[in-house]
């Protein structure tokens, strides 16, 4: 894979956009923008029995905050709250060094060593757990 | 002999140090924090080395060492304002000084009363108004930009009424390069007895400069922005007006003396300078200050104009090869800053400033603390690359050459 925070998975799954665009109705939403750029994640779920069966999302921001949220689409299908902010955590960890398996989270290997930009990849996972967490 | 910026460059050990990496280094992100030449370095390495107490309270020899190294540093910064010493306030940084100035003057003033903001300004001259408007019920109206990213002073013109106890712009505009002229502002401001509260952060670094004349009544100023060290600032301020203000914050070294039963106020500056100050960095602000002093600015000026003109020209260039590249500011000309700020349809700015680092151009992305400029213009954020006068040309074509890479990687 190349070290080149760009390089081509990561500017394919932005491309892709998977799960962009609203669920209707949804059965929780969330917004969360990033203080630092101004950028916008927000997310929409449905639930069967708490476990998400469908996600969309609109992204308001970078590159890899587009890519993240297209892993997200596919990568929260099956999972409640806890196993969303689970996923967050793992990917969070991911990006600081943690070597433990984050499926296709892996592609953002080259963001590790750039700090400033784990919220952007981090942004669409907190609207989700954010989404998920709301009161029914 | 024509202005060499490489000599210059000489100057500011960060190029040697970055160097050994064998990287490119180009560094475009002035605005945020211009670099600090040697003689800035060692004036607060100095400070430390030798002279290192606390001020206005020892009585001992390195105390009064310290004490007068510190209000020698006031009497610089006052030569370079063209100001008395006890004109100037020693902040934390250019922010500190506006909250300062903010908190001070809103003791004065009353429900209904109002300010007058400007779109234009960094969040450092927005939000303490708000907070104002918070605590003490005052209304804040916006002086709206031009299309070419200047301030419409035709508007304030309708914005100030009987009721405008403040008007709070910037000198210049750390996104488009603007400048503000402060002479007609301030005299709108007199037409209704308003005070003119000045963000100087982007137009003290080109040189002395002269707050009083330029008609402003509060002007604040950054250290890291004119090549002095962090965690400075001044805020600037007419004598007989900073002589009729309370105090924002208390604490040692701000009193006539202190009882349980209340409490007087020394006279400014002391007044509005409690707790220990940034000694250090006060005498690194002034070494700065004589730096830059130091300079033949017509060359300087006209260098950074030269710069300013190629990089504008390099992006129009760019655009015409259909890159949908629309830069927010004016055109090159002389008295304008040089800060760049230009937006690539569907290019994040973020994105763009991360391959531009990977060809060691330092550039910054995002809403540069003005999201109500970038709303103005119906963008999110902008790339912005802010010239200083150690830049050169090669620095400008390294971040037009890593922009056209950018698009190819990114679009």
């Amino acid at each position: 894979m190349s070290d080149s925070v760009y390089h081509a998975d990561i500017v394919a799954l932005a491309k892709a956009a998977t799960g962009a665009g609203t669920l209707a109705p949804a059965d929780k939403t969330a917004t969360i923008d990033n203080p630092l750029c101004g950028d916008r994640a927000a997310v929409d779920l449905s639930l069967s029995e708490d476990r998400v069966i469908a996600l969309a999302h609109r992204v308001r921001g970078c590159l890899l905050c587009q890519a993240s949220a297209s892993l997200l689409a596919q990568a929260a299908i099956g999972r409640n709250q806890t196993g969303l902010v689970g996923l967050r955590d793992a990917v969070a960890a991911y990006l600081a060094g943690d070597d433990a398996p984050v499926g296709g989270f892996a592609v953002f290997a080259p963001v590790r060593q750039h700090p400033s930009r784990h919220t952007c990849v981090l942004l669409p996972l907190e609207a989700a757990v954010r989404a998920a967490g709301q009161r029914d | 002999m024509s202005f060499d910026p490489l000599r210059l460059r000489r100057e500011f050990p960060i190029f040697a140090e970055r160097a050994k990496s064998g990287r490119p280094f180009h560094y475009l992100d002035n605005a945020a924090t211009a670099q600090a030449p040697d003689a800035v370095i060692e004036a607060v390495a100095d400070a430390d080395r030798r002279h290192r107490a606390n001020v206005a309270r020892g009585v001992y020899r390195l105390a009064e060492e310290a004490t007068a190294a510190f209000e020698a540093a006031r009497g610089e910064i006052g030569r370079y304002l063209h100001a008395p010493g006890d004109e100037i306030v020693f902040t934390g940084g250019c922010t500190a000084a506006l909250n300062l100035a903010a908190l001070s003057l809103g003791d004065r003033l009353s429900p209904g009363d109002r300010a007058v903001i400007s779109t234009l300004d960094h969040h450092s001259n927005i939000v303490p108004w708000q907070l104002l408007k918070a605590r003490r019920g005052i209304e804040i109206v916006a002086i709206p930009v031009t299309e070419e990213g200047g301030l419409d002073l035709e508007a304030l013109a309708r914005l100030v009424g009987p009721k405008t106890r403040i008007i709070a712009l910037t000198h210049g505009s750390n996104v488009t390069g603007a400048r503000v002229d402060l002479p007609r502002a301030a005299a709108l401001a007199k037409t209704v007895g308003a005070l003119l509260v000045v963000d100087g952060a982007q137009v003290a670094p080109r040189g002395p400069l002269d707050p009083r004349a330029l008609g402003a009544d509060l002007y604040a100023v950054s250290g890291h922005k004119m090549f002095g060290p962090t965690g400075i600032g001044v805020l600037w301020g007419r004598r007989e007006l900073l002589a009729d203000l309370g105090p924002a914050f208390g604490g040692g070294g701000m009193i006539g003396e202190v009882r349980l039963s209340g409490s007087t106020w020394a006279k400014p500056p002391a007044r509005f300078e409690a707790g220990t100050p940034p000694i250090a960095q006060a005498i690194g602000l002034a070494a700065a200050a004589n730096w830059i002093t130091s300079l033949d600015h017509g060359a300087v000026e006209a260098h950074l104009n030269d710069l300013t003109a190629r990089l504008l020209d390099g992006l129009a260039a760019l655009d015409r090869q259909e890159r949908r590249i629309r830069v927010i500011g004016p055109p090159a000309r002389p008295g304008r800053l040089a800060v760049v700020s230009f937006h690539v349809e569907g290019l994040h700015p973020h994105d763009i400033c991360q391959v531009l680092d990977e060809s060691g151009a330092c550039v910054r992305g995002g809403h540069h603390c003005a999201q109500p400029l970038m709303d103005a213009f119906g963008l999110a954020g902008t790339t912005r690359a802010s010239l200083a006068a150690y830049n050169d040309a090669a620095d400008v074509d390294a971040l037009l050459a890593g922009l056209e890479r950018a698009i190819e990687v990114l679009a």
